[in-house]
């Protein structure tokens, strides 16, 4: 199997996308880390890795705090052979508030998890797949990057957009080490974080997608397992569109 | 295998990518059609398929010329289950010649070549693909087409420029019919194309390359298998970058 005697870390991981990626990996021969701060839905998603017939461990992550992190990269550590070949950076969260009525605090608690997230794991993995000379690292950006979204606050685009630079100047800085950046964009899809979004919206979308149809998180784990397999081996710095067309800039 | 029953045709088999792709879809199961001008080259390249357990066919393609192109699909079609699964646009060619050297002549032949092929290609499988349902078109383009180039002419760097550009046009008007069109843009490589660069533009590209290394064919057959297999099915418009990190624009 790709990632037979790997260990993958992947966060955010109670549903949605995060939940098929851990999945998708873990049905991959990876021995997967998977964080939440909903420690109920991490561990739900790892009993369906169970069910499958893959190994999988749940974390209680705070994904915007260094300990937290550090905490959970040295269970993956302890648990999965010393060592840590995946990094998928999937916890986010939004809100939909129109700019004026957006708070500083409501600003720094977007930014943290999505961004600060992102650079507090990279940062704490790094070393270790330095060491190991070899890394895939994956982050999961927003469609919203490149056109602004369709809904979401300024604080989820501006981190997403973020997150999209994070990933291109990693690449350039640790490809020397064998160590591999790429993101994804997905597109828009029908989870609980699109749950209150107008229904006029998704049919606007779906409209406008050439495929037909929202995302599905098996889309973006299929992609992500692409990217953090060794088929992927040339590829860094970039990001990858998943959104049935819907934008391809 | 990923490509079971399925049929690929890939344009510009005999050397590089070309042969590489080949013998990547055909590991995956792929019946495979190779085309190329040069059809000692294209033989050469099915003979090692057959040697990997594979099944492919040799054509005699001049992807510039329509008649040859539908010479083509009709062997596709009467040697394999009258079905075209997948289409690999990976025929072009180069001239190395700065712009007050460039022959009207050159131009035609470089953009008949590099992007005309593409479009008659495209034109010759679209109606079975729609009657199928299902396909993936992978157009095979330049980092040049983003950044403008290291060494190639300007012929070159506008019809992969155009390249670009007609994925996304394909990948919007073809959803609809469950096709998608997707793109790779390979980063400088020692293939036979590039044989004349000089030895200090070579080094420059391996300097400039977080990981190091210029592109081999293997890199990019395997990520045009990523784009060609279902894994890819939300995916459309989008052209992936396969450069080592060189440029991530």
């Amino acid at each position: 199997m790709e990632f037979a005697n790997q260990t993958a870390i992947v966060t955010g991981v109670a549903r949605g996308f995060g939940r098929a990626i851990v999945r998708r990996l873990a049905r991959g021969g990876a021995r997967v880390v998977a964080g939440d701060i909903n420690m109920p839905g991490a561990e739900e998603t790892v009993a369906l890795v169970k069910k499958d017939g893959g190994e999988a461990t749940a974390f209680r992550l705070d994904v915007a705090s260094a300990e937290s992190v550090r905490a959970m990269v040295d269970l993956a550590l302890s648990k999965y052979d010393n060592r840590v070949d995946i990094l998928v950076n999937n916890a986010g969260i939004w809100k939909l508030t129109p700019t004026e009525d957006t708070s500083e605090d409501e600003w720094d608690r977007i930014v943290n998890v999505n961004l600060k997230g992102p650079f507090l794991t990279c940062r704490a993995v790094v070393p270790i797949m330095k060491r190991q000379g070899r890394g895939h690292i994956v982050n999961i950006a927003s469609i919203a990057a490149r056109n602004g979204g369709t809904m979401a606050g300024i604080h989820y685009v501006a981190s997403k957009g973020g997150v999209l630079a994070l990933t291109k100047k990693l690449g350039k800085d640790l490809g020397k080490y064998g160590i591999v950046v790429n993101g994804i964009n997905p597109g828009t899809g029908q989870t609980e974080m699109t749950a209150d979004w107008p229904r006029a919206t998704m049919e606007g979308i779906i409209k406008n997608t050439p495929l037909g149809r929202l995302v599905e998180p098996e889309d973006i784990a299929d992609a992500v397992a692409f990217l953090a397999s060794d088929a992927a081996r040339f590829i860094s710095g970039e990001t990858v569109e998943v959104n049935g067309g819907l934008m391809c800039d | 295998m990923e490509f079971t029953g399925q049929t690929a045709i890939v344009t510009g088999v005999a050397r590089g990518f070309g042969r590489a792709i080949v013998r990547r879809l055909a590991r995956g199961g792929a019946r495979v059609v190779g085309g190329d001008i040069n059809l000692p080259g294209a033989e050469e390249t099915v003979a090692l398929v057959k040697k990997d357990g594979g099944e492919a066919t040799a054509a005699r393609l001049d992807v510039t010329s329509a008649e040859s192109v539908r010479a083509a699909v009709d062997l596709a079609l009467s040697t394999y289950d009258n079905r075209v699964d997948i289409l690999v646009n990976n025929a072009g060619i180069q001239i190395l010649e700065s712009i007050e050297e460039i022959s009207e002549e050159h131009w035609d032949r470089v953009i008949g070549v590099n992007m005309k092929g593409h479009f008659l290609t495209c034109r010759a499988v679209i109606p079975i693909m729609k009657k199928q349902g299902r396909g993936h078109i992978v157009n095979i383009a330049s980092v040049g087409a983003r950044n403008g180039g290291t060494f190639a002419g300007v012929h070159y760097i506008a019809s992969k420029g155009g390249v670009l550009a007609m994925t996304k046009k394909l990948g919007k008007e073809l959803g609809q019919y469950g096709i998608v069109v997707n793109g790779v843009n390979p980063g400088p490589s020692l293939t036979d194309m590039m044989a004349d660069w000089p030895r200090s533009v070579v080094d420059g590209v391996v300097k400039n390359t977080p990981l190091g290394r210029m592109a081999e064919p293997e890199d990019i057959a395997d990520a045009v298998a990523f784009l060609a297999s279902d894994a890819a099915r939300f995916i459309s418009g989008e052209t992936i970058e396969v450069n080592g990190g060189l440029v991530c624009d």
